[in-house]
Formats: C-alpha cells, sequence, structure tokens
C-alpha cells in the first residue's frame, strides 16, 4: 500500500543548523498494515510523517502510495487520500464551525465526484448522526453546536471520525492522544482501534507509549537518527516485555528520559 | 419629525451599502482578511456602472461591475497568495492602482453623470411607482444574503471557512488556501462593486471620490448588524449586514436632522469600528492583569 524507498531529508544544509532528520530511511507497508512507531525526540519520527504528507519534499528518494508517485504531489492534493491527526486537538477542527459543517467539510472533500457546489443531503446528514453515536459521546445530538466549545477529547474523537469518514488510504496518527488526560486517552485509543479495524485502515502511529505501541497494531518499529533501528513484528513482537524492549532501546543506543518515563 | 421620504431614502441606501457589509462579513469576519481593496473596487463598481449605462447598456453595467470587481479582488489575492505580500498592504496597493484605473474607465474624467440616461431605476419607475428604487435594491440585498449563505454550505464555501477559522487544520487537509483565498476575495470585491454599481445609477452619477471610507463604513454596518441581532446561526449573522447597513443609514439620516455635518459621521463610524474590534481584547488584557 505504502513504499517508502530510501527517502533523505536534510534541514538547513551547509550551515551549522544542519540537521540531517531522514537518512536513506525505507519503510513498506501491506494494506491493513498497522504499524506503531517509537523513538526519542528529533529521531524523524515527525519528519518522516511530513514527507508521507507533502509538508515538504524530501531530497532524494520515492513515496509510492497505492501503486501511485506521490513523492511531488502537492500536500493538499495527497490529503485527499491521507489522513492525519496530530498531538494538539485544536488543529484537527474549526472551532467557529458546527460539528455538522466540519464533517460536512471532510466528507465533500475527500468523496471524489463532486462539484465545489455540492453540499450535504439529508440521507448524509443521518449517516453523519449515526457515525457520531457511535463514538459514544453523546455528540449526534449537538451536530448544530459550535466545535469550539467541545474538550480536547471531544475535538480528538472527532477529529478521527473526520479522518475516517471516507476511508482514508493511509491514516497518519502523530500522538494524537498524548494531549489528553489518561483516561480520555484510553477511549481514543479504543475509538481509534474500532474504527481502524472496521475499516481495515492502512495505519502509522506514532507513540511515547510503549505499551500501546506494543498493544495496538501488527508491527512496531523504532527510529534513530532518521532510520528505523529496530522493527517487531509477529511472535518477537508478541512475547516481548516492556523492559526487553527498554534492554534493546538501550542497546541501540535509543534510550532517554522520555521513553524511560512513559514505560514506568 | 422624519418624514416617510427620509425613512426610505435610508431602507434604499441601506440595502444598496448592505452588500460592501456583506463582502465584509466573507472577506473580514470569514477569511480573516481586512480587504483594504474595497473602497477602490466600490469606486470601480460605480465608475463601470456608469460608463455602461451611458453608453445604453443599464442591466449590463451589474454584471460588467461584478466582473471588474472579481478581477480586482484576483489582483489583491494574487499579490497576497503568489508574492506573499501581507494581505493589508497587498489590498493597499491594489486599491491605489485602482485610483487610476477608475478614472480611466470613466474616460479621465473624476466624474460622470447619468441624467436623463435610462438606468434601472428609470426603466422600473412606471412599474413600480414610489418604491421603484426600494423594492429592487432590497430584493438585490436579500438574493445576495441568500445566495452566500447557500454558498457557505458547499464543499467550496465550507472550505472558505475553514481557511480563515483554522489554518493549523486546513495545511493539514486537502484545501488549497492559495484558491480559497483568491475565491473569497473575488466574490466579496464582486459584492463590493455590485453596490458601487447600484449606487451609480441610484443616484445617477459617478464621481471618484465616492469610495472613501467605504471598508470602515462597511465595517461599521456589519458590527452594529451583530449588536442588533442575536449571536448564533450563519444566516443571522448574514442578515445582520443588511441589519446594520440600514440602521448606519438611519443613524446617518438622524445626523442629518440634527444639522450635524455629513463629513462627521467618518469620524464616528472610525470611533465605533476601532471600539468594536478594540474592547473585547482590551477587556481581556485589562482582566488578565487584574488576575496577576
Amino acid at each position: 500500500m505504502l513504499k517508502i524507498d530510501n527517502i533523505s531529508k536534510t534541514f538547513a544544509p551547509g550551515t551549522v543548523n544542519e540537521k540531517r532528520a531522514l537518512s536513506g530511511l525505507s519503510l513498506y507497508l501491506a494494506p491493513g498494515d498497522f504499524v506503531t512507531i517509537l523513538g526519542s525526540n528529533g529521531a524523524g519520527k515527525s519528519t518522516l510523517f511530513n514527507a508521507i504528507a507533502g509538508t515538504f519534499l524530501p531530497d532524494s528518494g520515492t513515496i509510492t502510495l497505492d501503486g501511485r508517485d506521490v513523492t511531488r504531489m502537492p500536500d493538499y492534493r495527497r490529503s485527499k487520500f491521507i489522513g492525519r491527526m496530530f498531538q494538539d486537538p485544536l488543529k484537527g477542527t474549526a472551532p467557529n464551525m458546527t460539528i455538522e459543517e466540519n464533517m460536512a467539510l471532510c466528507y465533500l472533500r475527500a468523496s471524489q465526484r463532486r462539484s465545489p457546489f455540492s453540499m450535504i443531503s439529508k440521507a448524509e446528514r443521518r449517516e453523519f448522526r449515526d457515525r457520531l453515536a457511535q463514538l459514544g459521546l453523546g455528540l449526534e445530538d449537538r451536530m448544530d453546536s459550535l466545535v469550539g466549545l467541545l474538550s480536547g477529547g471531544q475535538r480528538q474523537a472527532l477529529t478521527l471520525l473526520m479522518a475516517t469518514l471516507v476511508t482514508p488510504k493511509l491514516l497518519l496518527l502523530d500522538e494524537h492522544t498524548a494531549a489528553l488526560d489518561p483516561a480520555t486517552a484510553e477511549k481514543v485509543l479504543t475509538l481509534t482501534r474500532q474504527i481502524v479495524a472496521e475499516n481495515r485502515i492502512t495505519c502509522l502511529m506514532i507513540t511515547h507509549n510503549v505499551q500501546s505501541a506494543l498493544t495496538l497494531g501488527n508491527r512496531t518499529i523504532m527510529m534513530k537518527d532518521g532510520q528505523i533501528a529496530l522493527e517487531l513484528t509477529g511472535q518477537r513482537r508478541a512475547t516481548i516485555t516492556q523492559e526487553e524492549l527498554l534492554a534493546a532501546f538501550r542497546h541501540q543506543g535509543l534510550d532517554n528520559d522520555r521513553i524511560l518515563f512513559s514505560a514506568q | 419629525m422624519i418624514s416617510t421620504t427620509v425613512v426610505i431614502n435610508a431602507l434604499e441606501l441601506g440595502c444598496i451599502y448592505s452588500l460592501v457589509a456583506l463582502a465584509l462579513f466573507l472577506s473580514f469576519r470569514i477569511l480573516n482578511i481586512a480587504d483594504m481593496t474595497t473602497n477602490g473596487t466600490f469606486t470601480l463598481g460605480c465608475a463601470v456602472s456608469a460608463t455602461v449605462a451611458l453608453a445604453g447598456h443599464p442591466y449590463l453595467a451589474f454584471p460588467a461591475a461584478m466582473l471588474a470587481g472579481a478581477a480586482a479582488g484576483f489582483v489583491t489575492a494574487a499579490l497576497q497568495t503568489k508574492f506573499r505580500i501581507p494581505s493589508i498592504l497587498a489590498g493597499i496597493i491594489t486599491d491605489t492602482g485602482l485610483y487610476t484605473v477608475n478614472l480611466a474607465v470613466m474616460g479621465f474624467s473624476s466624474n460622470v453623470n447619468l441624467l436623463k440616461k435610462t438606468t434601472l431605476f428609470t426603466q422600473l419607475k412606471p412599474l413600480m411607482g414610489a418604491y421603484y428604487r426600494l423594492v429592487p435594491t432590497a430584493l438585490i440585498a436579500l438574493a445576495a444574503v441568500g445566495l452566500m449563505v447557500l454558498f457557505l454550505k458547499t464543499r467550496l464555501g465550507l472550505s472558505i471557512r475553514a481557511t480563515g477559522d483554522n489554518p493549523d487544520m486546513v495545511r493539514a487537509s486537502s484545501i488549497n488556501t492559495s484558491f480559497t483565498i483568491t475565491v473569497g476575495l473575488c466574490i466579496a470585491n464582486a459584492c463590493t462593486a455590485l453596490s458601487g454599481a447600484l449606487l451609480a445609477q441610484y443616484q445617477k452619477s459617478a464621481d471618484i471620490n465616492l469610495g472613501g471610507g467605504m471598508v470602515i463604513i462597511g465595517l461599521a454596518s456589519l458590527i452594529i448588524g451583530e449588536a442588533l441581532l442575536p449571536k448564533g446561526k450563519l444566516w443571522v449573522k448574514a442578515l445582520g449586514a443588511i441589519v446594520g447597513s440600514i440602521a448606519y443609514r438611519f443613524i446617518i439620516a438622524l445626523a442629518l436632522r440634527l444639522d450635524l455635518p455629513s463629513e462627521c459621521l467618518k469620524l464616528i463610524s472610525a470611533v465605533i469600528v476601532a471600539l468594536a474590534i478594540g474592547l473585547p481584547a482590551w477587556k481581556q488584557a485589562k482582566g488578565g492583569k487584574a488576575a496577576c
């Protein structure tokens, strides 16, 4: 589904601030793969997402999504089939538009074949309502409320729903529960697992929580210095303990305070 | 006392100028851009309308003026999105250039006279009697508000709203902000030009200085409308452009009754806009200090 071939990206080349954020990274995802990504700050995780989403172009290498070379495609065209969520719950929704309008915007943009003047129908409105009800947050009765009035957790759950309203080819989750309180984070993670599984979405998720990295999805990769330092799949991933994983981290020189802290 | 004629005049002018307030509703409130092109575009609408009507096409004058207005909006948008000029400066640049364009449209004369010429209103006079100016202007204003609200619920309209509301979200979604800003400014300026086009035929003349202070007058109207109507739904907010604009014209009518020179109103408008936009932030800053 997603094929990343030997991509590199250096910021501010030739200056004292030169930073090699990605160096010859390759990654292949089969349809339905759910890969969790661990790694310390500055390992290149978000840079990888930015490259996939087209926020900037890589210096070299190619990115192929569903058989189509998207390396040079502008970000706004890519995001028709790539869903993306950020840590900040305020980033994914428009506060002065209602829940319904936010959903309508995402839906109308993601579904093909529509004119710029298309509007949502009554049937689609009902479908939005049903989908909102599945979140179990009571939002289905507040479709005319402004999104700015919702809590961070509610907004993040809504963003997740919006990103998957029309099933994307690829879903990028960039620490999307890190800014939420533990109970809400758990709820949003459960919703993530449920929605990704139901729609068989190919998904990449950055997290600093070792436990969710190992329990969610089917593959885990660890990044260091813009490369994949370690990959865990199948039996080894299922049986590895957090302590062993931390040992592997240290062995790879991957440990840092934040990772240790999350694991405890 | 205020006579019926004064009331009807205020309603007519309110409806005509409400299109400017509606344009600013789109550019300022929704796209979050203070579009300084407005002054020049208003005059451009007047000039094109008067010139085309003078040539014997009073109806064609309106689409021609709107097209000219949209072109002005396009220039401002291009300066902003393609050449990265800050939005206010982009508007001022276009506005400055438009001064010459407007003179040129009027044949390098500072005014055009339509006395005894056929206009939209002279055509309607035999049909509508005393309301021959109120009925068309009110219908056009209401239709513009209706179309605007409908448009803002379409895919493109929602994208334009999101562009002004949450740039972070827009950057991560499939919205080309250069495109949405361009479409938004073209529509807003077409709307402003239509207002100018109506005014030129209404008062049977166009003048190079008609657009002076139009941004502030439009914003004042918009803010008065917001204050008068309950907060809430989109169509109520859009309707506020008409309500506010009519209220503004009544304030002017009253001021004129009190023998206040009409030139004073620009200062009053400026103060209204400064206070209405500045007060919430000022209160917040003050509240923040008190809490420390």
